[in-house]
C-alpha cells in the first residue's frame, strides 16, 4: 500500500506536483495519466525518493522519508521510462541486480539470491537468453528482462514509468498482460504511467488524471474517462467512444466524426 | 486485460531445484592469466639490467637472501647486490605502483561513469606536482619529496570533493548528479595547482631539470624503503576498491537506478575515491607522475575479458603490474646505461597496444 499525502514537488520556482493526495491498497493498480508536463513522472520519483517533496508519502505503513535507501529499495522497485541496458551485460547480471538491496553493503550475491533470479527468468519466459547480453535482445525481450529486475526485488510497490513505450501494440498489451499477472500473483501495488489512455482504462483499476501538477479527476476508469473529464487536461480532440462490452476507447475527434468502428478507432487513435 | 488475466498462478521462485543455474561472471581465467604474465615480468625484471648477470647467478642471489641457512651459493657479493638491493626493490615497487594505477584508474571509471577517468582525474597528480615542487625548490631533503607529494595529491583530491558535493546539484537526494560536478571542480582544482606549480618552476630555473625529472617520473631510485612505505597504502586500498566490486557493478545501470535499487551513491562515491587516492598518492610519491596505466589497462582488460568489475578490477591491478616492470624493463635497457622516462615507455608502447585492442570486433562491438 502507498499513500500520497499533499505531496508537492518543486522544480525551482516551477510547481510540479501541487499537493497530491491518494491511497493506492495492496494489490491495486494505479493508472497515472495525463498530457506531457502534467507531473505523472514526477510523482512516481517522489515515491521513489529521486526529487525533493513536501507533504508525506507513506509505504507500507512505514513514511518513506525517514528510510535508508537500502530499506526503501525493498519496498519500492522502480522502473524508469528509458533505463539503463549496459549492452553487453547479460540477462542473469542484469536480472540479479535486483536483489541488491538484499545483499550486505560489501557481501556477494548467495545463493539464494541466484535461485530467485533462475525462478524469475524461468516464469518470465527468459531461461534461454540467461546467458546473452542485453544488447542482443530485441525490444519486447528487453521490457521482459526490465521487468524481472524490478521483480527481483521483491518490493510490495512497483513503480512503472510509461513500461511500453518503445513496444508496438501487440507487446504493450502482452507487457501489461503480464504485469496483472504478476501483480495478482503477489499482489503488488502497482503505479503506472501509460500515455494510451484506452489501455490505460483496461488494466488500471483506477486512474488517477493530473494536470498541471494537480489531480484533476480520480477513480474508477468509466468516471475517468470521459469527455468532458479528458477535454480540460488534452484539450477538444479526444472523443471516447464505448463499446458493445462496455470498454472504453479514447480517440480522436476526427476520425470519430468520420464514423470509424470502435476496433479502427482503438488502432489510429494511438 | 483485466477479465483476462485472473489466473492464479505459482509465486515467482517455484521449485528452484529444477531450474538451469544462472550464468556466472568468471573471472578466473582471467586472473590466471594475467598472473601468469606477471610472474613471467617479475622474473624478467630482476634478470634483465645493464649489469650482465647470467639467469643461475641471478636465482642464486635471490636463494641467498631468501634461504639463509641454505649453503654458500658462490654468489659474489655485488652481484647479491645489485639483484638484491637495486633489481628486486625496482621491480616490486614497479608492481605495487602499477597495480594501485591500473586499479585506481579502473575504480574512477566505475564510480565516474566516465571512460577517460584515470587516477589524476581529481587532482591528485597536479596536487603531488605541487607538492614535490615545493620541496626541491626549497633544497628539501630528498626524503621529503614522499610526504609532500602524497599530502599534496591528498589535499587536492579533498578540496576537489568539497567543492565537487557542495554544490546544488551536489545535494540533491541521494547525491545523484553530484558526479559531474565534483569531475568539474577536480578539472578546475588541477588546472589551479597546476599553474602554481608552474609559476614556482619557472621562478627557480636551476631546480628546473629536477623537478620535470620528478614530473616525468620514473623507479631508478627504488628502494626497499619506498616498497615498505607505499605497501600498506597499497593493501588497504586494493582490498577496499576489491570489495566494492560487485557495487561497482550496479553502478554500470547509472547512478538514478543504482540508488533506486538500494545503492548509497554518496557513500560508495565516497568510500571509492577515498582508497583510489590514498593508493594512487602513495604511488605518485615514490615515483613521480607516470601516465597513461591507469587509462590502457583497465580498457584493455575490459575489452579483451569482460566488462564487469568483478573482472575489471582484479585484472588490471595484476596487469597494471606487470605492465608497469614491463615498461620499467624497457625503459632502463633501450638506452642502457641511460635510462628513458618510464612514462615515455608506457605511452609509446602502450598506445599502439591499446588501439590494437581497440580495433579488434569486440571493441567494436562494445562499443557500438
Amino acid at each position: 500500500m502507498i499513500v500520497f499525502d499533499q505531496v508537492m514537488v518543486r522544480y525551482g520556482d516551477a510547481i510540479a506536483l501541487a499537493g497530491i493526495s491518494e491511497k493506492v491498497e495492496s494489490g491495486e493498480w494505479l493508472g497515472v495519466i495525463g498530457p506531457n508536463g502534467a507531473g505523472k513522472t514526477t510523482l512516481l520519483r517522489a515515491a521513489a525518493h529521486l526529487v525533493r517533496y513536501e507533504g508525506a508519502i507513506q509505504i507500507a505503513g512505514q513514511p518513506a522519508a525517514g528510510l535508508r535507501r537500502r530499506a526503501l529499495a525493498r519496498l519500492v522497485a522502480y522502473v524508469p521510462q528509458l533505463p539503463e541496458l549496459p549492452p553487453e551485460m547479460t540477462v542473469a547480471d542484469y536480472v540479479l541486480l535486483g536483489r541488491t538491496p538484499h545483499i550486505g553493503y560489501l557481501r556477494m550475491e548467495t545463493p539464494a539470491d541466484r535461485d530467485i533470479c533462475a525462478g524469475l527468468l524461468d516464469r518470465m519466459g527468459l531461461s534461454p537468453m540467461a546467458a546473452r547480453p542485453l544488447g542482443t535482445l530485441s525490444g519486447g525481450e528487453l521490457q521482459r528482462v526490465v521487468l524481472a529486475r524490478a521483480l527481483a526485488q521483491q518490493a510490495p510497490v512497483l513503480l512503472l514509468d510509461e513500461p511500453t513505450s518503445a513496444l508496438d501494440l501487440g507487446r504493450r498489451v502482452a507487457a501489461l498482460e503480464l504485469v496483472d499477472e504478476l501483480r495478482r500473483e503477489q499482489t503488488l501495488t502497482v503505479l503506472s504511467v501509460v500515455h494510451d489512455l484506452t489501455l490505460a482504462g483496461q488494466f488500471a483499476d483506477r486512474l488517477l488524471l493530473l494536470d498541471g501538477g494537480r489531480a484533476a479527476a480520480a477513480g474508477d476508469p468509466a468516471s475517468v474517462l470521459r469527455d468532458e473529464v479528458l477535454t480540460g487536461p488534452f484539450g477538444a480532440g479526444l472523443h471516447v467512444l464505448t463499446t458493445p462490452d462496455g470498454e472504453r476507447v479514447v480517440t480522436s475527434r476526427r476520425i470519430a466524426s468520420g464514423g470509424a468502428s470502435g476496433q479502427a478507432a482503438v488502432d489510429s487513435g494511438r | 486485460m483485466k477479465s483476462a488475466a485472473r489466473k492464479a498462478g505459482p509465486a515467482v521462485g517455484r521449485g528452484p531445484a529444477r531450474l538451469a543455474a544462472l550464468p556466472r561472471v568468471r573471472a578466473g581465467r582471467a586472473i590466471a592469466v594475467a598472473s601468469a604474465v606477471l610472474i613471467a615480468a617479475l622474473l624478467a625484471g630482476v634478470a634483465v639490467g645493464p649489469a650482465d648477470l647470467s639467469l643461475p647467478i641471478v636465482v642464486r642471489a635471490l636463494l641467498t637472501e631468501l634461504l639463509p641457512w641454505h649453503p654458500a651459493l658462490g654468489v659474489p657479493a655485488i652481484d647479491a647486490d645489485i639483484v638484491w638491493q637495486l633489481r628486486l626493490p625496482r621491480v616490486l615497487l614497479g608492481a605495487l605502483v602499477g597495480a594501485m594505477l591500473a586499479g585506481g584508474g579502473a575504480a574512477y571509471q566505475g564510480v565516474f561513469r566516465n571512460p577517460l577517468a584515470d587516477p589524476y582525474l581529481l587532482g591528485v597528480a597536479a596536487g603531488g606536482g605541487l607538492g614535490a615542487t615545493i620541496v626541491i625548490i626549497a633544497g628539501g631533503s630528498p626524503e621529503l619529496l614522499p610526504p609532500a607529494a602524497f599530502l599534496g595529491a591528498a589535499c587536492a583530491v579533498a578540496v576537489t570533493y568539497v567543492l565537487g558535493t557542495g554544490t546544488r546539484v551536489g545535494r540533491s537526494p541521494g547525491s545523484v548528479g553530484a558526479t559531474a560536478s565534483i569531475v568539474l571542480a577536480g578539472v578546475a582544482v588541477a588546472a589551479l595547482l597546476t599553474a602554481v606549480q608552474t609559476y614556482l618552476q619557472q621562478q627557480h630555473y636551476q631546480t628546473l631539470q629536477q623537478v620535470y625529472s620528478w614530473i616525468l617520473g620514473g623507479l631508478s631510485l627504488a628502494t626497499w624503503s619506498d616498497v615498505l612505505l607505499i605497501l600498506p597504502y597499497v593493501i588497504v586500498s586494493a582490498g577496499i576498491l576489491l570489495a566494492h566490486r560487485r557495487l561497482l557493478d550496479v553502478l554500470r545501470v547509472g547512478e538514478t537506478e543504482a540508488s533506486t535499487l538500494g545503492v548509497d551513491i554518496a557513500r560508495l562515491r565516497l568510500t571509492v575515491v577515498i582508497a583510489a587516492t590514498l593508493g594512487t598518492a602513495a604511488a605518485v610519491s615514490v615515483s613521480g607522475l607516470i601516465g597513461f596505466v591507469g587509462i590502457i589497462v583497465p580498457h584493455t582488460v575490459r575489452l579483451t575479458a569482460g566488462p564487469s568489475y568483478r573482472i575489471v578490477l582484479p585484472v588490471s591491478m595484476i596487469g597494471g603490474a606487470a605492465f608497469l616492470v614491463l615498461a620499467d624493463i624497457a625503459a632502463r635497457t633501450v638506452q642502457s646505461p641511460a635510462e628513458v622516462p618510464i612514462g615515455v615507455i608506457t605511452a609509446l608502447a602502450g598506445a599502439p597496444f591499446f588501439l590494437v585492442v581497440l580495433s579488434s570486433r569486440r571493441a567494436r562491438q562494445d562499443l557500438s
